[in-house]
């Protein structure tokens, strides 16, 4: 804070501009919705118009009553209660959608409607496995990212009114994404599925949120970076320059919503894997490292294991990791030379990956009693010991001998889901469970026996639904390969999906259970911002304002 | 040691941590990905591999729509087992025009990459209908609406334009007879189908996919789409062997 305190009452820095850039595209998405003869392009571009005109007048509202007011001397917080009611919505939707296709595969004369050809498990598993990647996991790295940055740079977040740019931009490219999958608007690459205009836009929506980021790390009282931001930081440098490459398209029209990619065939398929994998390796890695590395720490009053670990373990992860997408294309067209370099890649990733696992468990040194009266740092602890799991999980199932049985089957399902709900999961479930009563200035979450609730019923799902596709997922594998003794195939393909019946139904149950876990989190999140609030904060006042001395651990 | 002292110029100097992870970052992509579009043997030489007929194209787009990747590949694996199931292992020419390719990551259905031929036109159109009414154990979605909805294909000239500054080599001609084209293909009596016969290959059959001659509707489009994946390739002239398929 070196420009001398804004007079009060002044709003952020760019409210005027944002209000002018609102303004100005809801209109040009109005002109675009009524030229185009396109109609999915017309309901996408009818959701920006009035997406921008809500934005447009809200803030226009409160730049007219006087109630948007800087205050340079506090951090920014407001961004990041929105940021965690947002995960926590999106976490609720995506679960369900989770739960909705796997009942469809379980029950499929009950859960298919042939009159809503749009609720089909090809246009809801994309939407699911957007809305619990990029909503759930994006805004909880987005609102982790900018509580860690402010904490560990002791500055409030820059550029004035951006990060609430960043948030609510955000949310539109979930909207625009999911709604158009519903409608059919999809690029057909796994996870790259949004058409071109809404890469675009979150293409506008990451810069600024790279801004933000570094703004706030320019402002930093601390001569150092500390760790997390390094992890956030490859985070969203890499993931700017996958979506770019892999996303790279013509359009059909500028009015019209359908694209081609520019690659083709075996070119396309490893730069999708390239991106793809990295997905995993950046976003749901690098990212949620970094929230291991401030909020275990934070949460266990322990220092970080060792310094030295987090230098080695970070440079090699990001390097290696970028090497692993081939494993998902082993026996096909693409080139063997490649196939065998993404498989070693991915056998010497379990290193550095172990090495972050090493890192996080052994900051609870001294302090493991906590594990018994403190579920969130059981929860953080057995996120951790998911992410080693599914870390080992990965090298062995990117050997091509394994990859052979293994690859198509349900078994990837349960390797990714081992990461995403037990590691991505827990670990987000963690951070919030500690962000939630620091932000809403209480001494504590509304009831612990309801987080005890949550971690063990979550856990016992997690466990049901890989456990179920381990079985389905190696059984069907081997069922594929398997002679008569005559040397003819053993079964028809049919027979193997309907030998999976049980499972599909075992995965369910443990996908409601997690979701009923999530749940209760919600309510025990609604019933600690409603607490009321002790009147003497000052224990938390430390907290909120970046000149006083932060104990964060940097 | 001093090589950790190093270490703390990346942590005070932002931009330096920055320039240190694209760098870091970079070096993968580039070694594995770049050699692909300039190493010759990475897409093999063979007869009959051809771009879309329109109205193949437009059952493509429609198969992309629908997300039928999420459970259905289309790439066999050289593999004993899946050379019996589903036929000759696949090749990277095989998908040489495919804007985007479509090789899949889950069998939760077969593998779709020679399931052309294999069933009748009839059978498709009972089979995406009701899944349940021909296989009763299926777990696929019905997909009724495709022989209900009409084909749009008012900017099938525009995507194959678009498809064209990409990389696939559609004539001028192609392009301005895109509808015609269309048309021909989903018209048993047509007799513009001599003509897109004479652009895409003789193997080109102009027939009413849905058995609805009313209407072109979206079952034309996926079945035709359907019926010709896998069939370009000569297998009869590819040598798989020969030096320089040998990768």
């Amino acid at each position: 804070m070196s420009a001398p305190p804004l007079k009060s009452g002044a709003p952020p820095e760019g409210s005027a501009t944002l209000l002018i850039f609102c303004v100005i595209g809801a209109f040009l998405a109005i002109v675009g919705a009524g030229v185009s003869s396109d109609p999915i392009f017309r309901l996408q571009f009818e959701t920006i118009a009035i997406a921008g005109v809500i934005a447009a007048f809200v803030l226009n509202g409160k730049l007219a009553g006087g109630t948007l007011v800087d205050q340079p001397d506090r951090y920014s917080d407001n961004v990041i209660k929105a940021g965690v009611i947002a995960t926590m919505f999106w976490a609720a939707a995506g679960l369900l959608a989770g739960v909705v296709v796997a009942a469809q595969l379980a029950w499929p004369r009950i859960f298919y409607f042939p009159e809503l050809g749009f609720l089909n498990f090809g246009r809801l598993r994309p939407l699911h496995t957007s809305a619990v990647i990029f909503a759930f996991g994006g805004n909880a790295l987005i609102a982790t990212s900018f509580w860690v940055v402010q904490r560990t740079c002791k500055a409030r977040l820059g550029l004035g009114i951006t990060p609430w740019f960043v948030f609510w931009g955000y949310q539109l490219f979930i909207v625009l994404a999911a709604t158009g999958y519903l409608m059919g608007a999809t690029q057909g690459k796994e996870y790259a599925e949004p058409q071109w205009y809404t890469d675009l836009w979150l293409t506008i929506v990451w810069v600024a949120y790279l801004l933000v980021f570094l703004a706030t790390i320019w402002k930093r009282k601390e001569p150092h970076i500390y760790v997390a931001n390094w992890f956030y930081l490859a985070f969203i440098v890499t993931i700017a320059l996958l979506h770019l490459v892999n996303n790279a398209g013509v359009p059909v029209g500028l009015l019209n919503h359908r694209s081609y990619g520019v690659f083709a065939g075996v070119q396309d398929a490893l730069t999708q894997w390239w991106y793809g994998h990295n997905a995993v390796g950046f976003f749901l890695t690098a990212g949620f490292l970094a929230m291991m590395y401030y909020f275990v720490p934070k949460r266990v009053e322990r220092p970080v294991y060792s310094y030295r670990l987090s230098i080695v373990h970070f440079w090699a992860l990001i390097f290696i990791y970028i090497w692993a997408g081939p494993h998902h294309l082993h026996y096909t067209a693409l080139p063997q030379w490649a196939q065998t370099l993404g498989m070693t890649f991915s056998i010497m990733l379990w290193m550095p990956s172990w090495g972050g696992m090493i890192n996080g468990l052994m900051t609870l040194s001294g302090a493991w009693d906590k594990l018994r009266t403190d579920p969130v740092v059981r929860m953080m602890v057995v996120a951790i010991a998911f992410y080693g799991m599914a870390t080992f999980e990965g090298p062995v199932m990117s050997i091509r001998a394994v990859n052979a049985l293994s690859h198509y089957t349900d078994w990837t399902i349960g390797h990714v889901h081992s990461g995403a709900l037990g590691w991505n999961g827990f670990i987000t479930f963690g951070a919030i469970y500690c962000m939630v009563p620091w932000l809403w200035k209480k001494p504590a979450m509304y009831s612990n026996k309801l987080i005890e609730w949550h971690f063990w019923i979550a856990t016992t799902g997690i466990l049901l639904y890989i456990a179920a596709m381990w079985v389905s997922g190696i059984m069907e594998g081997l069922m594929w390969r398997e002679y008569t003794p005559q040397g003819f195939l053993a079964y028809s393909f049919i027979e193997t999906v309907s030998a999976k019946h049980i499972e599909n139904i075992i995965r369910t149950i443990g996908g409601l259970m997690f979701l009923t876990g999530a749940l209760i989190m919600i309510f025990n999140i609604w019933k600690t911002i409603t607490m009321p609030t002790p009147e003497t904060a000052g224990t938390q006042s430390a907290d909120d304002m970046p000149a006083a001395p932060a104990h964060a651990i940097a | 040691m001093s090589l950790w002292k190093h270490h703390a110029n990346f942590e005070r100097h932002s931009l330096l941590l920055i320039i240190g992870i694209v760098v870091v970052v970079s070096i993968g992509g580039l070694v594995e990905i770049a050699p692909l579009f300039w190493l010759k043997s990475t897409v093999e030489k063979v007869e009959g591999v051809r771009p879309y007929t329109p109205l193949e194209q437009a059952g493509r787009d429609i198969y992309i729509r629908e997300g039928c990747y999420v459970c259905h590949s289309q790439m066999v694996r050289p593999l004993r087992d899946e050379v019996e199931r589903y036929g000759h292992y696949s090749l990277a020419a095989e998908s040489m025009y495919d804007h985007p390719f479509q090789w899949g990551s889950k069998r939760t259905g077969p593998d779709l990459a020679r399931v052309g031929g294999k069933y009748s036109d009839s059978w498709h159109v009972d089979h995406m209908i009701d899944p349940r009414s021909v296989v009763p154990e299926s777990i696929m979605p019905p997909y009724k609406f495709l022989a209900e909805k009409e084909l749009d294909f008012h900017d099938i000239d525009a995507r194959m334009k678009a498809l064209r500054v990409v990389g696939v080599p559609y004539s001028d001609e192609d392009i301005a007879k895109a509808k015609q084209d269309l048309v021909a293909q989903a018209d048993p009596y047509s007799t513009d189908a001599i003509d897109l016969r004479k652009r895409y290959g003789a193997k080109v059959v102009n027939r009413d996919f849905d058995g609805d001659p009313n209407k072109i509707t979206e079952m034309d489009a996926v079945i035709a789409y359907l019926q010709m994946l896998g069939t370009l390739v000569d297998f009869d002239s590819y040598k798989a062997q020969a030096p320089e398929n040998r990768r």
